[in-house]
């Protein structure tokens, strides 16, 4: 591990519980009562968000991307159920309220609709809030506030009222959950105008794409792969990353795979199990889901002539048929192939033993790959 | 008493200072409001019937796509306003524009909703006010959350929430009460009972002695006020914002008002209600107290009346000649504000309509 230490006073771990001054965030609405904030304090003894390059598990990842929001701007605050002392039934959320103090990181009374209703409110009131949905299916009770008002606000009021705020939802199945905890909820909320959908496949764009989405004006409903929380990999906090663009992770020039989530695993499984063919396969991983990068998805699917998409969500009328619908329309004269899918069944999402037969897997992926009108 | 030693549960009978003949009822916790603020809130109440009023007329020429009127309800609706400072905010429903009109805006402005050209035609940072929210009770967790990042800030910040006693059935309005006394955050919540939610009684809203009798289960006061007694809903209302500027947490005031017409222009009333009970409901009519109350006093004479009158009459005008001019739209509003940066996808779509429209143009 090595640590690169860009502020004056020494490791991110030690940054101090206090907001952060107003110097950076350019923020209008500095809290007037804080000690951090006096302006004539000297902007570089403040605390700063550290860079670090660092192995870490995604919820590591995600935990390191609310601490250093929290650091960098003293509008964000974290509430949600569970979200304080226990940090959360991930842990997604752990030490942020010890650190930061119960202001800045807070339990609210257990209601969703309750939880993001007030949310909306303070992000009309000059705050970020992000606030944690604890599982996919008990989001449902804010749906109303998230698609009338999270999603509208901006448009209703010809952007006089903006909604910068994070509604974070753990989503997806392949952790064994009894029901109602591993739904993929993703296509309500892309069906939605107004709302920016969001999934991360690394701990790396976990990060990159959690910064990016509480520094976005917009609202972001930021779905965490849960199967995905404890798998690893090498996270630089300084690498941003732009909320709209979807990005090649695999090179190959026989077949694209268009996948998000906690389905890129599986879309780079099904690649590696094929390089072993000789089989040259492409992965995108689409990462926002709304507003969608067509140029990415097209450039990439136009270069092989075939695509797969794949997903764990219910195929019908799903993200995934949508993206099949997008590269029909708009790569018809490239493709050797009819587009596929291959997405969860049209059933409620399985119980934790029916789970591997639900679940499109790599064997599933092959299949449809071998379905593509090969010549050879 | 609850163990702070604030009484939490309501009166049994509405609080009122004026009563149905103009009388002065002096009580013992709400101070009557001064002369001056009598005056004002009449002046108010005189506009917000015009407005109600001229609404009505322009929902019947076509001029507005709907009316939910506030005919009847005037005091509450501005009370609602005027017990507000500068720097509170008040997140209003369908039903409160005269309340929206009260705080600054411009009643063609305020209308921009309901004529159907935008959702909402002011921005609510001018003025304080939220937009006119149209889903039962969700602005009030939207109050509750704006009220908390004020009380972040230390700022002293009151928010008033309106909503009708349907609204008080459904889920956010239980939520909004819960994370207001939890956080002790500086909210009323302003509750006009009009008796009905669209075509259902009272009665089918709750089983509670009272509206206001609901506070007690989230640890809050609550206060029943006589809706039509604008005298009463102010002192009642500044108590409550007062309260919530000592840094003592929400309120809960229930006014017992009435809807005197329909729903909307799109409901008949005549299924539901008796016009024995809405001609009741009319000699206790919110304005005619508050004038025989300054006519006796001597503050308020014809000449005064007519000064009134005819600055009713100019807003009303003003409204009519800004409803009725044709309202000039741009189609590429449609795709504007949906996000802070229109996205490809978006730029896309504009590009489709506009060659529709020019195309359309061509052929014109």
């Amino acid at each position: 591990m090595s640590t690169v230490t860009m502020n004056r006073r020494g490791a991110g771990t030690q940054a101090a519980p206090s907001v952060a001054a107003a110097a950076g965030s350019g923020s209008p609405t500095t809290p007037a009562a804080s000690p951090a904030s006096d302006p004539t304090a000297d902007a570089a003894l403040q605390p700063k968000v550290t860079h670090v390059v660092e192995t870490m598990t995604m919820a590591a990842a995600l935990n390191r991307a609310l601490s250093d929001a929290l650091t960098a701007d003293d509008r964000v605050l974290i509430f949600g159920e569970d979200v304080g002392a226990l940090g959360g039934v991930f842990r997604i959320t752990d030490g942020l309220n010890a650190r930061f103090g119960e202001k800045r990181c807070f339990d609210t009374p257990l209601a969703e609709s309750g939880i993001v209703g007030t949310a909306v409110g303070m992000a009309m009131n000059g705050l970020i809030p992000v606030v944690e949905m604890q599982f996919d299916a008990f989001a449902l009770p804010a749906f109303e506030q998230v698609v009338s008002h999270v999603a509208k606000l901006g448009n209703r009021t010809r952007g006089a009222v903006r909604m910068p705020m994070v509604i974070r939802i753990p989503f997806g199945g392949g952790i064994g959950g009894v029901e109602h905890h591993c739904d993929s909820s993703e296509t309500y909320y892309a069906h939605t105008p107004g709302l920016t959908v969001v999934t991360p496949s690394t701990p790396q764009d976990a990060y990159s794409l959690l910064r990016a989405a509480i520094e976005s004006p917009d609202p972001v409903v930021f779905m965490e792969p849960k199967k995905l929380y404890w798998s690893k990999g090498v996270v630089d906090t300084s690498i941003t990353a732009d909320l709209r663009r979807a990005s090649v992770i695999r090179e190959g020039s026989d077949v694209t795979l268009i996948s998000y989530g906690p389905s890129v695993s599986v879309a780079l499984e099904a690649a590696e199990a094929l390089a072993d063919e000789g089989r040259s396969v492409q992965v995108v991983d689409v990462r926002t889901l709304t507003p969608f990068d067509d140029q990415t998805v097209m450039d990439a699917v136009r270069s092989t002539g075939r695509a797969v998409v794949i997903a764990e969500a219910p195929g019908f009328v799903s993200v995934a048929s949508e993206i099949q619908a997008r590269v029909s329309e708009q790569c018809f004269e490239y493709l050797e192939a009819p587009v596929r899918r291959v997405t969860g069944f049209d059933t409620p999402f399985a119980s934790p033993k029916f789970e591997h037969w639900y679940l499109p897997d790599v064997d599933r992926v092959l299949d449809a790959i071998d379905s593509l009108h090969w010549e050879d | 008493m609850s163990p702070s030693g604030t009484r939490l549960l309501p009166r049994d009978v509405p609080v009122q200072l004026l009563d149905e003949h103009g009388s002065l009822t002096k009580d013992a916790d709400y101070p009557t409001p001064s002369m001056e603020r009598m005056q004002q809130a009449y002046a108010s109440l005189i506009n917000g019937r015009r407005i109600n009023d001229q609404c009505n007329a322009l929902v019947r020429q076509g001029r507005l796509a709907v009316y939910p009127s506030s005919n009847g309800q005037e005091a509450c609706q501005v009370a609602a306003a005027l017990a507000l400072s500068d720097g509170d905010w008040l997140f209003p429903t369908y039903r409160d524009s005269v309340s929206v009109i009260t705080r600054g805006v411009a009643p063609e402005d305020a209308m921009v909703l309901l004529r159907g050209d935008w959702h909402s035609g002011y921005d609510p940072h001018e003025f304080g006010v939220a937009p006119q929210a149209t889903p039962l009770a969700t602005q009030l967790l939207h109050a509750v959350g704006f009220a908390q990042a004020a009380a972040y800030r230390n700022e002293p910040t009151v928010v008033l929430a309106m909503c009708g006693d349907g609204a008080t059935s459904e889920g956010d309005f239980h939520e909004a009460m819960n994370f207001a006394a939890v956080f002790k955050l500086p909210v009323v919540f302003f509750v006009q009972n009009n008796e009905f939610a669209i075509s259902v009684p009272l009665a089918r809203q709750t089983a509670a002695p009272s509206l206001a009798h609901k506070a007690i289960g989230y640890g809050m006061p609550g206060q029943r006020v006589d809706g039509n007694d604008v005298a009463a809903l102010l002192s009642v209302l500044e108590e409550a914002v007062d309260r919530g500027r000592r840094g003592e947490g929400p309120t809960l005031v229930e006014a017992h008002t009435y809807r005197m017409l329909a729903h909307t222009n799109a409901d008949d009333d005549t299924r539901y209600r008796e016009r024995e009970e809405v001609q009741a409901w009319a000699d206790r009519d919110p304005l005619t107290r508050v004038r025989s109350y300054l006519r006796a006093e001597g503050l308020l004479d014809d000449k005064a009346e007519e000064a009134m009158a005819e600055t009713a009459e100019g807003i009303a005008a003003e409204l009519r000649a800004a409803m009725n001019a044709d309202p000039v739209l741009n189609p590429e509003e449609l795709f504007a504000h949906v996000y802070a940066e229109r996205p490809a996808t978006l730029d896309a779509q504009w590009a489709l309509l506009q060659d529709e429209i020019e195309r359309t143009e061509a052929r014109a």
